[in-house]
């Protein structure tokens, strides 16, 4: 689903990733974890193409394309979701217009006639209830007062109308108390299924309590230092980054 | 479908602009000489069969013209304008000896209003709106006619007014702008041509939107539309215009005055759509938009709301207001003014409180990319008489790139301790991370642009009638086209 190798990424000549490596197969959830500056969103950034950043080095292979070279939008709608770590307030927008607006216009990406009216009101409503997101949320602008923990449900919301086939959560946690982490944690894990891939970026193992990864890798200083199974996460609340990079 | 198809051909062979309603109709044309002269105002007002008195009142327009300077407040780069090198009359000949009906009218011109999407023909009729298409110097049909003369409601050309309703039309033409209110308003009122007549008799709610559809045809043609609304006590109307032109390499003006009368418990709502060619990505040709346009609250507790989108013209200089006489009485200004390229906008209104608790209401959206200029310019007058009144104003900007700008230029005066103002002003740019998040869900640059700007202008937009409003939105993410690189 997603390979890549050897990637070197700068910003305004500040190296950030410095050789990074990464391969994630269909159906699988990797967890990065990484401290502040580790080059964490960055990768998250560079995956979904935000320009400011510089490609130095290496290759991202998406679904057996070049995904260096599709545009943001087309990167989107050949299924790469980003669940934003500070979701867009967009004023005057409605937030199920938007939802509208982005799934037609994937559609109109693969070739699809407009969904209409009628189903989009019934793949809203039932993806919201799931999420217990009350649908008179729905009818207010995108994102605008809205409270860190709605703007998180609210881009599950998304991640599950869309159903990407490569979703990226940029540390979704934060700003979320207990109960909100567990329903967008549940929403994630519905999701789960032999077709679709994640990567979930988060500073604590908290998250990972709630979304159980196949595999959990830790960045430091722009590289994958260490690679393991869930049980590396345990070990990693224990021992801190540091001593776990040390060792490494 | 055929015409849209043929809409798109004719546009395709235009050339490197999007402008969709670029096309021109090939007509023979009554067209007098170059040039501005009291002959050409005659051969205006015999042409139009008129009373003395209207050619009379024309003439004395004219005088007051000549004397007057040129207006200079707006931040514009007006190119001098020569009016001898202008023509000031063009009909199609075949609309010389009025038709009677449809079925006389040239089919050409069926057509052209069919391809703007103006159907004429009965059975086509647009539902709910009632359309004056005026071409040119001439209106062409008004349709609907029959079935508001039922209920009293005159809607007809101003031209047709003169004649059959001298009293209404001598009592309220030039009450709310004086012919010698600056030059251009001096110029219209010599030179008027066409434009619509509206008098909604007492305690009438008129059921359907009346609507005039402008059209400029013919080359090196100015058109000086007249428009005289009039809103009788307890009733109420809702009028929207829409302008489009062909596209040419020369400037051509539009120099229009609109009045509007609304008298006790009276209200006017008045939509503008306005896009006029507004000349191609260098600034070659366009239209110079000199628009008066004023509304007088006469009557106690009565309302004027203008609304406007405007996204066309090379130049706009507008400023839409309202004179708040009556005690209680409402005046609104909503506006969204769109400059790309090279087009420039000095937009926006003044409300003139002179009753008691008389309010008015402010919104303007000015957005503003490529090389474009964008002005907002109000006056909020408050006079010592107007006790209690209130005036909110809010003036947001949004700019895409970095070669456009964007001004707000508000003055206040109040001569009276117990009124309240307030004034919001806004600018911001286009915010690159809204737009990576719209095209991270899958919306191209251009779409994404589109759908940010109209969130911006919809406390605006919201205010059309609903017909319009998705057209609106359309026009107001096209006229933005390519302002994203």
């Amino acid at each position: 689903m997603l390979e890549i190798k050897n990637l070197h990424v700068s910003i305004e000549e500040k190296k950030i990733i410095k050789g990074l490596n990464l391969s994630i197969n269909k159906g699988e959830v990797h967890a990065l974890m990484g401290p502040n500056g580790s080059g964490k969103s960055t990768l998250s950034y560079v995956l979904s193409g935000k320009d400011k950043y510089e490609i130095n080095d290496g290759t991202i292979e998406y679904n057996e394309k070049n995904l260096l070279e599709l545009d943001v939008d087309d990167r989107a709608n050949e299924g790469l979701f980003l669940a934003f770590q500070y979701p867009m307030e967009i004023p005057g927008v409605q937030t199920s217009f938007f939802l509208k607006t982005a799934i037609n216009s994937k559609r109109k990406y693969l070739g699809q006639s407009e969904m209409d009216a009628l189903e989009f009101a019934k793949l809203m409503k039932s993806k919201a209830e799931e999420l217990n997101i009350n649908t008179e949320m729905l009818k207010r602008d995108l994102n605008v007062n809205y409270s860190g923990g709605e703007k998180k449900k609210q881009e599950i919301l998304q991640m599950s109308m869309l159903s990407p086939k490569m979703a990226i959560l940029d540390e979704t946690d934060s700003g979320l108390d207990i109960d909100a982490l567990r329903i967008v944690s549940e929403g994630v894990n519905k999701l789960r299924s032999k077709e679709k891939s994640f990567l979930v970026i988060t500073h604590y193992q908290r998250l990972l309590n709630y979304i159980k990864p196949d595999f959990v890798h830790i960045i430091a200083d722009g590289r994958i230092v260490k690679s393991g199974d869930y049980s590396l996460a345990l070990e990693l609340e224990e021992k801190g980054y540091e001593e776990i990079s040390k060792s490494a | 479908m055929a015409a849209t198809e043929q809409t798109i051909k004719q546009i395709n062979t235009l050339g490197d602009t999007d402008y969709k309603y670029g096309f021109s109709t090939e007509l023979d044309e009554i067209r007098p000489p170059k040039g501005l002269n009291e002959d050409i105002i005659k051969f205006i007002s015999t042409q139009k069969d008129e009373p003395e008195w209207m050619l009379d009142w024309r003439l004395n327009a004219f005088k007051v013209f000549n004397k007057l300077p040129k207006p200079e407040w707006a931040k514009l780069n007006i190119p001098e304008i020569d009016y001898q090198d202008c023509y000031y009359y063009s009909i199609p000949k075949s609309l010389k000896d009025k038709p009677k009906s449809l079925d006389e009218i040239d089919p050409e011109i069926i057509k052209t209003y069919e391809k703007l999407g103006i159907p004429l023909k009965e059975q086509k009729m647009l539902s709910g709106i009632a359309v004056d298409a005026v071409f040119d110097s001439v209106s062409v049909a008004t349709t609907y006619k029959k079935q508001l003369s039922d209920l009293g409601i005159v809607f007809c050309s101003i031209s047709e007014a003169v004649k059959t309703h001298p009293d209404l039309v001598k009592k309220y033409l030039g009450s709310v702008i004086p012919v010698s209110d600056h030059s251009f308003a001096a110029l219209n009122s010599a030179v008027f041509t066409d434009g619509s007549f509206i008098y909604i008799p007492k305690g009438v709610r008129c059921p359907v939107e009346l609507s005039t559809y402008f059209r400029i045809n013919a080359m090196n043609t100015g058109q000086f539309e007249r428009t005289l609304i009039i809103a009788d006590k307890d009733s109420y109307v809702s009028y929207l215009e829409g302008c489009t032109a062909p596209m040419r390499d020369e400037n051509q003006l539009h120099a229009a005055n609109v009045e509007l009368v609304a008298l006790d418990n009276a209200e006017i709502k008045y939509s503008t759509v306005q896009n006029w060619y507004p000349g191609d990505k260098e600034g070659k040709g366009g239209i110079y938009n000199f628009v008066t346009k004023r509304g007088a609250c006469r009557g106690k507790n009565s309302k004027i709301s203008w609304t406007q989108v405007e996204t066309g013209s090379a130049i706009t200089w507008k400023y839409p207001s309202c004179i708040l006489q009556g005690d209680n009485s409402k005046g609104e200004f909503y506006s969204v003014a769109i400059t790309n390229n090279m087009q420039q906008a000095d937009t926006g209104t003044k409300m003139i409180h002179i009753g008691k608790n008389t309010s008015s209401k402010i919104i303007s959206k000015g957005i503003s990319a490529g090389k474009a200029n964008n002005t907002y310019r109000g006056l909020v007058n408050i006079l010592s008489k107007a006790k209690n009144a209130r005036n909110f104003t809010q003036c947001d900007s949004l700019l895409i790139g970095n070669k456009c700008g964007a001004h707000t230029v508000p003055y206040i005066e109040s001569s009276n301790s117990d009124s309240m103002v307030e004034h919001e002003a806004t600018t911001s740019k286009i915010n690159e991370d809204q737009l990576f998040y719209c095209q991270q869900r899958g919306l191209n640059s251009e779409d994404a642009v589109g759908l940010i700007v109209n969130g911006f202008c919809k406390e605006v937009l919201q205010h059309l009638p609903m017909e319009f409003a998705v057209e609106a939105q359309k026009l107001v993410a096209i006229s933005l086209e390519g302002s994203v690189g």
